[in-house]
């Protein structure tokens, strides 16, 4: 605990000091702490930041957004590897401050469960319209099998010449 | 011909019953659609919370841990100031606002209340720090609080009425603290 | 002047559709052709109008008109000239004219071929086509008008108008506001104007579909009709989408090429349906089926396409794509709605004259597996869709904003992905109308073992993630179908002909061009499909800060940070790029220049890769941060992503495939074959 306080302070005057220099464009690291053999690496932080959203760049995951408060999103993750949470603990502190925004998806809880039940529910409906439709032209005219489709221009006066055009075509394709 | 013409009489009374289902159940959908498209819509047409009407109702627990509800504070001119450590335009007008809570600081009639957005305490700590900003501070949990006056960005200050009604909408940043005064001082003989 | 002249023409051609579809309405009525013919030449007269009205934008933003709103609302005196001219299509009311335009374009191009075989459907077409120009005309007019200036009281105060109000004067700012930096990029030049050119020509299918509901003509001529229109528009989307991907892996520095993001599925959505309906039409043609399904398709991919551009414009979801809020919201949705209405109405009106009047013989035909095809491009649709929609919902029901991000998407689509890749390898081999598991069998079992085998050679080679195995299996086994395919084609048509082998394929190709066109198709989805396999499943990463010299190792890659230089680049942006040498396996492979932009006037930054790309895989180097001042140490992100190159190499493979397949045929080549089938009936009577 005294060690990362210790980090925390030493981190403060370096990022006061760039807050002034930089605008907010430039993301700030200190890189003092990269000495310490203990400190979660940036790979640690990015594989966490990479399910994350910040709501500031909406659409751009945590890890690889370039504005100054995710770099700040991202700091707050390694000072809190650094004192040994979890990833879930980690997560649900962002939600618990940000709301579910914060997560790549909605929780599994109450009315987001609608997200992950309709597609499939949807998807099933559609196999069950496919099948329903194949029986039903299954029955449809079970007299005339043949290898040609019978020409199909009933409703209008069959236009003799498009009719064998359109007969020509088919022929050509097959 | 005629065993063709029976099934398509068939097919004729079968689907004049099963299509319309389908029918229904698609229009609904459609309705269903539109619906939602529109009242979504109509949320991002509308805008921030507009002046005159009443604003949102807010509760905020500060960095010091005192619990600010927008319940406790009728009868008060309220200036709610959203801002964020890494928010460049902020700090323009930090030490203005700063400036402004010092002139009111001892009358009972006027809040000055900061909302942090998206933003991390450590940081938002150090910048309440560095521009020694005394009024009570607080992160907007849940993103709640923003989400409700609709904010699009930072800095965005609402002021609020004795009478309880939003006053005045700044987008971006004061420039200075006569700016600030002007607004406010109007309110304090509602 | 030039803004006036732009505006009277942007408004004549506004009327003239207005015109046009009244005359049309009227001519059909009164059944006199006189009137159909003069919409029909009023159609042809929009494009003209709308090219001057567009050349007088490009003349304003190229020669520094800042009193333009518009002009200094998207350049700025330090942009180059190519993107001044390209910001046509960088804002909002400039990408609305150049929209009305293409469309325009594509409608006068189509009222100008042949119509004496077609003449009801004609008046039609071009209601449906003016309705949709004169919708997006009137947006420009009365909402986004791109010519509106800015107009200076004695007071000082400024305001936006297009005409003078009294007692003003024009007010000419110093220099604009400059061009979003994110489409700073040559890419970007091209990928909306591709996107726009497939939006517009799925415009002209669905007006045919309209004309051919209201006639009542619902044979599937209108499909024969639209059927280059449709995979012309279709190529235009599908390079639209690539080159935005592309766009998003060289400019946007997430590593990766696709973000799940809502606008990105916007454009996606259009796409899905259209591809459902390239493939399902030619079950309609073969075997009369599916009318009343391909009519949905048509009408579902005109209404999406209206709906992406709606959701991109109406500031309704935000994205890094969305345009800034704006006042085309509420017509737009008018617009949706009133097309959605109309033609489901019309739809349920022609329902039972749309009866298919074939029967499905086998599960396993040509036929039904297409239909299974249509199934899954439907249900990516839905899952698309309801991942659009639900943070929308979620806010209005639960006052709770949620992200559906890419974890949502890529699970429920991944299997599906995965069974168009296996249909794409077996319904080549199926037959129309009859097919049985031992037909299929017999076609099927030859590409099966080569694609087993490479599979075996990979696992043997130590791959071990099953779903990587499973996409290698499918996309190799979809290749080894389609070039089996052609190699069986070729042999027995030089058996038959006596040809050598080239000459054969040649040949084969030249006389079933949308057949092997489609084919060449389905190997460059397959290399996608690779290039995607690479850079989902064996995607790596990491990051570090580094001191000058010191290196980063990934794999068998390996990166050292030599130098980095901060600068003012003159178009008002502050630089800050590295050098960083490469080495793989020990062996220098050359330098990268990763960097930063920070652009001064929209105060965004920009993050620019330095990327090595191969055949076999790109290293992809991000500048994350930097040491201030000193620049001794750096923070580089780099990531190995293997194969993606495919996915690149595969769209050239795509183009060739579809201009293959869409070239225009003579229509007089028909003429000998129709002969000699004349020819063959008279002597069989």
């Amino acid at each position: 605990m005294l060690r990362n306080f210790q980090l925390t302070n030493r981190q403060s005057p370096i990022t006061i000091l760039l807050l002034i220099l930089v605008s907010l464009a430039i993301p700030v690291t200190a890189f003092a702490q990269d000495a310490d053999p203990t400190a979660p690496t940036d790979d640690e932080v990015n594989a966490i930041a990479k399910e994350m959203y910040c709501p500031v760049c909406e659409n751009v995951p945590l890890d690889v957004c370039g504005t100054q408060a995710c770099a700040d999103w991202r700091e707050e993750i390694r000072m809190k590897l650094a004192e040994g949470w979890s990833e879930d603990q980690i997560k649900q502190y962002f939600t618990d401050r940000f709301g579910d925004r914060v997560l790549a998806e909605p929780p599994r809880q109450g009315f987001n469960w609608l997200v992950y039940v309709v597609p499939p529910i949807a998807f099933l409906a559609g196999v069950i319209i496919l099948i329903r439709g194949v029986q039903s032209w299954r029955r449809i005219e079970p007299v005339s099998v043949g290898d040609e489709p019978s020409p199909q221009a009933e409703e209008i006066p069959a236009d003799d010449y498009v009719e064998r055009f359109e007969e020509e075509l088919r022929r050509r394709e097959q | 011909m005629t065993e063709a013409e029976n099934t398509t009489g068939v097919e004729k009374a079968r689907e004049s019953s099963r299509p319309k289902w389908g029918q229904m159940i698609a229009w609904v959908v459609l309705l269903l659609l539109l619906a939602i498209v529109a009242l979504g819509l109509k949320r991002t047409q509308e805008g921030p919370v507009s002046v005159g009407k009443k604003p949102p109702a807010f509760e905020l627990t500060t960095y010091q841990g005192e619990i600010i509800s927008s319940a406790d504070l009728k009868g008060k001119v309220v200036v709610l100031n959203f801002w964020a450590s890494w928010c460049v335009p902020c700090e323009q007008e930090a030490d203005e606002l700063e400036a402004a809570w010092q002139t009111y600081k001892d009358r009972d009639d006027v809040i000055f209340l900061g909302v942090a957005w998206s933003d991390m305490d450590t940081k938002a700590r150090e910048y309440l720090d560095k521009f020694g900003i005394t009024y009570p501070n607080a992160p907007d949990l849940g993103t709640r609080t923003s989400q409700a006056f609709r904010i699009r960005g930072v800095p965005e200050t609402y002021i609020i009425g004795k009478d309880g009604l939003l006053a005045h909408v700044q987008i971006g940043p004061f420039s200075s603290v006569s700016q600030i005064t002007a607004l406010i001082d109007p309110l304090l003989d509602q | 002047m030039i803004a006036n002249l732009g505006f009277g023409a942007l408004t004549a051609a506004f009327l003239v559709s207005l015109y046009g579809i009244g005359a049309s309405f009227y001519g059909m009525r009164q059944n006199k052709p006189a009137w159909v013919d003069s919409a029909r030449n009023g159609m042809l007269l929009t494009f003209p109008l709308l090219t001057l009205s567009a050349l007088c934008i490009i003349v304003l933003l190229a020669t520094d008109h800042y009193e333009v709103e518009y002009v200094a609302s998207v350049t700025s005196r330090s942009m180059p000239m190519y993107l001044k001219v390209t910001a046509l299509w960088g804002g909002q009311a400039g990408s609305l004219v150049f929209w009305s335009w293409l469309m325009s374009a594509f409608a006068s191009a189509v009222t100008l071929r042949k119509w004496e075989r077609d003449r009801e459907f004609l008046p039609w077409v071009i209601v449906v086509s003016l309705v949709t120009l004169a919708f997006f005309l009137g947006l420009n007019i009365f909402v986004e008008n791109p010519f509106t200036r800015l107009w200076q009281f004695p007071s000082g105060q400024v305001i936006e108008k297009m005409f003078q109000p009294a007692a003003s004067s024009l007010f000419y700012p110093r220099d604009g506001q400059g061009l979003n930096p994110l489409l700073r990029h040559p890419g970007m030049v091209i990928h909306p104007p591709m996107l726009y050119l497939g939006f517009v020509a799925f415009v002209i299918p669905y007006s045919f579909a309209i004309a051919a509901l209201v006639t009542g003509r619902t044979d599937d001529r209108w499909i024969r009709l639209t059927r280059r229109w449709t995979l012309w528009a279709w190529m235009f989307l599908s390079l639209g989408l690539v080159l935005g991907s592309r766009w998003a892996y060289d400019v946007l520095g997430w590593g990766g090429y696709w973000g799940w993001d809502p606008v990105e599925i916007a454009a996606f959505m259009p796409w899905l349906t259209g591809t459902a309906f390239l493939h399902s039409v030619m079950i309609q043609e073969k075997r009369g089926m599916l009318k009343q399904w391909n009519m949905v398709l048509i009408i579902l991919t005109y209404s999406l396409v209206i709906f992406g551009t709606f959701l991109t414009r109406s500031g309704v979801l935000s994205s890094v794509h969305a345009f800034a809020q704006s006042a085309v919201g509420p017509l737009f949705f008018a617009f949706i709605g009133l097309t959605f209405i109309a033609s489901m109405s019309l739809l349920f009106h022609r329902w039972n004259d749309l009866k298919a009047r074939a029967e499905m013989t086998s599960m396993l035909s040509r036929e039904a597996l297409f239909l299974l095809n249509n199934l899954l491009f439907i249900g990516i649709l839905m899952v698309c869709f309801w991942g659009v929609i639900f943070p929308l919902i979620s806010e209005l029901f639960t006052g709770q904003k949620v992200t559906v991000g890419p974890p949502f998407y890529e699970r429920a689509n991944g299997p599906l992905m995965a069974g168009l890749l296996l249909l794409m390898a077996v319904a080549p081999l199926s037959a129309w109308g009859h097919s049985t598991i031992k037909t299929l069998g017999r076609a099927v079992w030859k590409p099966a073992v080569a694609a087993v085998s490479v599979v075996a050679a990979v696992v043997f080679s130590g791959i071990s993630n099953l779903y990587a195995i499973i996409g290698i299996f499918l996309t190799t086994f979809v290749m080894a179908v389609t070039l089996y395919e052609f190699g069986r084609g070729a042999a027995a048509r030089g058996r038959r002909h006596g040809e050598n082998f080239f000459l054969a394929l040649w040949e084969l190709i030249k006389r079933n061009r949308r057949r092997y066109g489609g084919y060449i198709i389905h190997l460059s989805m397959a290399m996608l499909a690779i290039g995607i396999i690479g850079i989902e499943i064996f995607q790596s990463e990491t990051q570090g800060s580094l001191r000058q010299g010191e290196s980063l190792t990934l794999g068998e890659y390996s990166m050292t940070y030599d130098s980095l230089a901060v600068f003012d680049a003159p178009d008002n942006r502050n630089v800050a790029r590295a050098v960083v040498s490469v080495s793989k396996d020990g062996k220098p492979v050359g330098e990268l220049y990763p960097r930063r932009d920070f652009f001064y006037d929209s105060q965004q930054p920009m993050t620019i890769p330095g990327v090595r790309s191969t055949i076999e895989d790109d290293f992809y180097v991000l500048l994350v941060d930097w040491e201030e001042i000193s620049t001794r140490s750096a923070t580089f992100k780099i990531y190995h992503n293997p194969l993606v190159k495919w996915m690149w190499l595969g769209c050239w493979v795509f183009i060739f495939g579809t201009l293959v397949a869409a070239w225009p045929e003579k229509e007089s080549g028909l003429a000998p074959v129709l002969a000699s089938r004349k020819n063959r009936e008279a002597a069989k009577a």
